[in-house]
């Protein structure tokens, strides 16, 4: 199982309506291809983050399929076109069920 | 019922592959499969796409990679040497800025890396690069 999931995400804290920006996510986790072997020889099973979407006030900016070949940590960097105030609503999918979430605002002047 | 020697092997073998062998053979696509899945064999294009990727990999445990291809509806990055070819696919929504991927991919070997965008028009472009790895990233 994945442990200490932490999402970070860095977006413009403001922009001008209309104006493109660029979002950068990272999310803590092993992301284990399940092609590696253990001490034990064993193929140790897969564990990874299989989708991950951005949503920029119910719209959706982003949304990725993710296959094992995506490293440890999975970073992922976009651009997203903000026409008012709002939020960036972010959530990761894990292969054991678990779902992260996380937000961030940006003021349009 | 009695079962020869032979027999008995042969059944333990068949048991034995479909605990192990059938599941990993299910979940690897191979690089013609996975384009196969995406562009179902239509022609691709090569201008209108731009794949960033590094000449020389240090270490391919991370290898940054970034794609544009103003436009596109998705965009699928194959690494045609890993033992699953398909990385990852970005769709974009109607709120996306431009059409950019930027990652950090797991690249077993010395390969090449492939990038397909999807337009709207169901058109694809496609732009490959080779990528040599000093240290492989898939364990093993």
């Amino acid at each position: 199982m994945a442990e200490n999931v932490t999402p970070r995400v860095r977006v413009p804290r403001d922009a001008t309506a209309g104006e493109s920006v660029s979002v950068r996510t990272l999310i803590s986790h092993p992301m284990e291809s399940g092609q590696r072997r253990g001490s034990d020889g064993n193929v140790i099973p897969r564990s990874i983050i299989n989708r991950f979407t951005c949503e920029f006030n119910g719209a959706l900016v982003v949304d990725v399929e993710i296959h094992p070949g995506v490293s440890t940590n999975p970073y992922f960097q976009f651009d997203a076109v903000v026409n008012e105030t709002g939020t960036f609503q972010f959530t990761w999918y894990d292969d054991d069920g678990s779902v992260y979430t996380d937000t961030a605002d940006i003021t349009v002047a | 019922m009695t079962q020869t020697r032979r027999q008995f092997v042969g059944s333990g073998l068949a048991v034995l592959a479909a605990f192990a062998g059938l599941p990993h053979l299910a979940n690897a696509a191979t690089l013609d499969e996975a384009i196969q899945a995406f562009t179902a064999g239509a022609d691709m294009g090569s201008d209108g796409i731009t794949l960033i990727a590094p000449e020389i990999a240090e270490n391919g445990n991370t290898v940054p990679i970034e794609v544009t291809a103003p436009g596109a509806a998705a965009i699928m990055i194959l690494a045609a040497g890993n033992p699953q070819a398909d990385v990852c696919t970005f769709n974009y929504g109607p709120a996306a800025g431009s059409q950019l991927a930027s990652t950090r991919i797991r690249l077993a070997g010395e390969q090449e890396v492939v990038a397909i965008a999807r337009m709207p028009d169901g058109s694809f472009k496609q732009a490959r690069q080779n990528v040599r790895v000093t240290i492989g990233g898939c364990g093993g």
